[in-house]
């Protein structure tokens, strides 16, 4: 039999309110990638930060190598070989990749920081895992791949030989968790043990060497890859049975709704990211774009909407200029838009769900009277759109900011998908939602679509895409390499446009 | 296409130019470089003036003409305005030439100045040494802002924090030492530190620990530095009879001091003025090459990564808050008990505030910081001798309140204009709360 290196024994977390663990057991064999699988809002994370110290557990142990482990701090998990790569990475971008990777457990000379020492201790580690960093390089200016790349070497520097790597996959492409998976092969020959949380089940089946689902903070089922499928994963997962496929009909595409030529848009950082981009969507149709994040979707997005100038080129919709039209006015002309920040762009928080779902018509004359509002004609639709679209809320007084993800998603959605709409764009609709959540969500876009809208779908879940789109553009560099019928797209060709704009290696060669 | 023709496509795309910021300052130089070609340069006095290097009588000095001066700086101008405007690559060159251009108001005031006034010449050495002695405070000041909010917690009750321990460091002389040795004025000195250091720690609890907003925590700093001063002063040191003191002694760097001319001016300062130097070189070793500045700054970008690598971030935020007010409160004892011997209300006059626009100006660094204190230390030192030359024009006496304004009309022009987008630390202002 295997050892054991880390073992959790019902082990109980609550949070004000919530019951996040609940007599959760887990063990971990030395060199095996362990998988724990769940919905969001499972437990996965509070279970992994318990194991690393910055949790501590209301009752049960934690053993790390037989030794009961009370954590005061993750310094002491780091102390006791335990490394964590978190979903959203802990690194500090304006710092060098030695910077961060040092940073607690610095590399002196006296008094001072020896950077020169620091540099041949990654330079060591980095060649042994085959995980390629840049010392002098700025976190900030690295793509999400290499960052995850500095995470990992950052535990590794740490001697970290249990390793948490928290959703690692889901802000990869296509071709980078295939390296990634490589990589997590070859530390596990290397004698690293692994808890690789996801809610992806395919990378559970190709990866794991066990399974522990968790459900509503507690496992629920735990097995091999070997004796598993995906369906039956889902079904554990949810606690139901799960539709994978999304039902729709063929397209019935009408004229261009929506078209841009030669678009120019600027980010934030003033550099372009959208570099002339031309694309047409026509009525009645989903045009999905496909991209690794960063390629000039946000700025793409923002510019249609009318909430980021453009630097060049044109937007036009239905039949209108609408370049750099402000937000309202294409909202005005029968443009929707479900934005990529909900929080930041989607809603206000701390009004209540009924203001939320009239945030965009709140000045027609159904619900305000010369400026005051027509609070009860408000509640009233609000009343309606809720039982609609099956938002759960203890009513539409409540501020939005106490719903779940998903049910502020669906707020959104029912917002804007609600009046006379000619056009839809929607930025990743369904990111961070739980199973159920994203199934209603993406039928409401086919219905939409049905009814004759024209749909913009930006997502990084190419699952979703490909699920959604009736035509999928893949964006590289600020413009589409290449638009493809989606009943003739594969995963692997639309994979190598996201990594290399091209979809064979010739192409690339030849440019 | 070829790959040739492709990048070529690429990179002259014309771009729209657009009024922002920096277009409408080039603008802004532009119309002031036309102004004074047509109105100042026919106009002025174009009688010889003097840029003098030493002390009267019979300086050694530079003569100068200076409507030609005057056309040389509207042509600078008048260059940044055309390079603002430049649709194509020359505009690469328009953030330069605004820094210069914003660089280039002290000499044409001090031209325009002296040109309109009855004197032939002025002591540029001494502006100069004045300028680095009055660059003290605001360089102390801004090295405390430095520390704080390098470790994420915004502090504006610098000005605070220096006139409250300038009020103690000096109600402690009077009570003590008055009139006996400098030993007394050397512990006063110490007591002002202490007390910067009690004012910072006060901040950093409200931040830290309650979590009081630190905008707001700076503010109620400022007022209440500003109450307890007066009353220490009418019911303390007004009693003891002692309202004016000794300061500390001038001291010379050797060799240095002795250069011929210029020497014992450039190089003969206070003790709190040589010490600024040593905590500000301290400050960039300490906080850019050891591992505590290392975890510092961590925590003011990004206190989770830190707190996932066992970093205490909340004790290094209060080591942190408290060293800057140490600092503070030797910017404290150089009002009191350096620039002059003795303690008046509100003293400070917003050295404080201008010590963060240096902090920006300097964009979180400690040479960037101390080169913003520099900048303001010029403009108040030209703000007080633009004074004593009695500038007229058309026969009118330009008041002197006009001057006094200087260094904030240059604060207000360099923070808002020519700098551009300055960055702070990402975590600044934001509270921190240990996961648990």
């Amino acid at each position: 039999m295997a050892n054991s290196v880390l073992e959790v024994d019902n082990v109980t977390k609550t949070f004000p309110g919530v019951v996040a663990n609940e007599d959760v057991s887990l063990t971990l064999n030395e060199g095996e990638i362990h998988c724990l699988l769940g919905e969001n809002g499972a437990g996965k994370s509070t279970l992994v930060n318990m194991v690393f110290g910055l949790y501590r557990p209301d009752r049960g142990t934690i053993r790390v190598r037989g030794q009961d482990a009370h954590f005061e701090d993750s310094g002491d998990a780091i102390a006791r070989g335990i490394g964590m790569v978190h979903q959203h990475f802990q690194l500090i971008p304006v710092f060098t990749v030695a910077e961060n990777i040092i940073l607690g457990n610095e590399v002196t000379k006296g008094a001072l920081l020896d950077l020169a020492a620091a540099r041949r201790q990654i330079h060591a580690l980095a060649e042994r895992y085959g995980l390629a960093v840049d010392p002098d390089a700025t976190v900030g200016d690295l793509s999400v791949g290499e960052q995850q790349r500095v995470e990992l070497v950052k535990a590794l520097f740490r001697d970290a030989d249990i390793l948490i790597l928290d959703e690692p996959t889901a802000v990869l492409t296509p071709g980078e968790v295939d390296d990634f998976f490589g990589v997590v092969q070859s530390l596990t020959q290397q004698g690293k043990s692994i808890i690789f949380i996801t809610h992806k089940l395919r990378e559970v089946l190709a990866v794991a060497d066990r399974i522990t689902v968790l459900r509503a903070g507690r496992v629920v089922g735990s097995t091999t890859a070997e004796g598993t499928t995906q369906q039956s994963l889902a079904n554990l997962m949810v606690g139901r049975d799960v539709v994978f496929q999304v039902e729709k009909t063929t397209a019935q595409p009408g004229a261009a709704a929506m078209q841009t030529r030669g678009l120019r848009v600027q980010d934030d950082r003033g550099l372009e990211t959208v570099t002339g981009l031309d694309m047409e969507v026509r009525s009645g149709e989903i045009f999905g774009i496909a991209g690794v994040e960063g390629n000039g979707q946000r700025e793409l997005v923002e510019a249609v909407c009318g909430m980021r100038p453009a630097t060049g080129g044109r937007v036009e919709m239905l039949g209108r200029d609408t370049t750099d039209w402000n937000p309202r006015r294409v909202n005005e002309l029968g443009v929707a838009h479900i934005p990529e920040n909900r929080s930041k762009h989607g809603v206000v928080a701390q009004y209540s769900i009924a203001d939320n779902l009239v945030l965009n018509r709140y000045s027609q004359t159904k619900f305000s009277r010369r400026g005051v509002r027509n609070t009860s004609a408000i509640d009233t639709e609000a009343a309606a759109l809720m039982e609609q679209f099956d938002v759960r809320a203890t009513g539409a007084s409540a501020a939005l900011s106490t719903l779940s993800g998903g049910n502020q998603q669906k707020v959104v959605v029912a917002r804007e998908l609600t009046g006379d709409l000619r056009i839809l764009v929607v930025a990743q609709p369904t990111r961070g939602l739980d199973v159920g959540s994203i199934e209603f969500i993406h039928r409401q876009i086919i219905e939409l679509r049905d009814r004759g809208a024209a749909v913009l779908l930006v997502s990084a879940e190419l699952d979703e895409i490909m699920a959604l789109s009736d035509r999928i553009g893949v964006m590289y560099r600020g413009r589409l390499a290449a638009t493809v019928d989606a009943a003739d797209a594969t995963r692997e060709e639309l994979g190598l446009l996201m990594a290399t704009g091209s979809s064979s290696a010739t192409d690339r060669e030849q440019q | 296409m070829t790959a040739l023709e492709h990048a070529s496509s690429l990179t002259h795309s014309p771009q729209r130019v657009r009024l922002d910021r920096g277009t409408i300052t080039s603008l802004l130089f532009g119309l002031l470089g036309v102004a004074l070609i047509a109105g100042a340069a026919p106009a002025i006095d174009s009688t010889t003036r003097r840029f003098n290097l030493e002390r009267p009588p019979n300086p050694a000095g530079i003569g100068f003409h200076p409507p030609t001066w005057i056309i040389a700086i509207s042509v600078l101008y008048l260059v940044t305005a055309v390079l603002g405007f430049s649709p194509h690559a020359a505009r690469r060159w328009a953030g330069l030439a605004r820094v210069l251009s914003a660089l280039s108001l002290v000499p044409l005031a001090l031209v325009l100045s002296l040109a309109l006034s009855d004197n032939p010449g002025t002591n540029v050495v001494n502006l100069f040494s004045q300028s680095f002695v009055l660059a003290t405070p605001l360089a102390l000041g801004a090295t405390t802002g430095l520390w704080s909010e390098r470790a994420g917690i915004i502090n504006i009750g610098i000005e605070g924090t220096m006139l409250a321990s300038a009020g103690v460091g000096y109600m402690t002389y009077a009570l003590l030492g008055a009139a006996s040795s400098t030993g007394w004025l050397w512990f006063s000195i110490l007591i002002s530190v202490m007390a910067g250091g009690l004012v910072a720690s006060l901040h950093a609890v409200l931040s830290i620990r309650f979590g009081v907003n630190q905008i707001v925590s700076g503010v109620v700093i400022n007022l209440f530095a500003l109450g307890l001063t007066g009353f220490l002063r009418s019911e303390v040191i007004f009693r003891t009879g002692n309202t004016s003191g000794v300061s500390t002694s001038d001291v010379g760097l050797p060799l240095l001091s002795s250069i011929p001319v210029v020497g014992d001016q450039l190089f003969r300062g206070g003790p709190i003025y040589w010490m600024m130097y040593l905590v500000v070189f301290g400050t960039w070793l300490v906080m850019f090459r050891t591992p505590w500045g290392l975890r510092v700054r961590s925590c003011g970008e990004n206190p989770h990564a830190a707190e996932t690598l066992g970093i205490n971030v909340l004790r290094i935020r209060y080591q942190s808050v408290i060293l800057g007010g140490l600092i503070a409160g030797l910017a404290g004892a150089w009002f009191s008990m350096e620039s002059q011997g003795g303690f008046e209300d509100n003293m400070t006059n917003a050295a404080g505030f201008i010590a963060l626009a240096a902090l920006i100006f300097g964009k979180w660094t400690p040479w960037g910081a101390f080169g913003g204190a520099l900048l303001f230390g010029f403009s108040r030192a030209l703000g007080t001798r633009l004074q004593f030359l009695g500038v007229e024009v058309s026969g009118f006496e330009i008041p002197s309140e006009f001057f006094q304004s200087l260094p904030f009309v240059v604060t207000l022009v360099v923070v808002a204009g020519a700098v551009g987008r300055s960055v702070g630390p990402a975590a600044a202002g934001m509270p921190f709360q240990k996961s648990r």
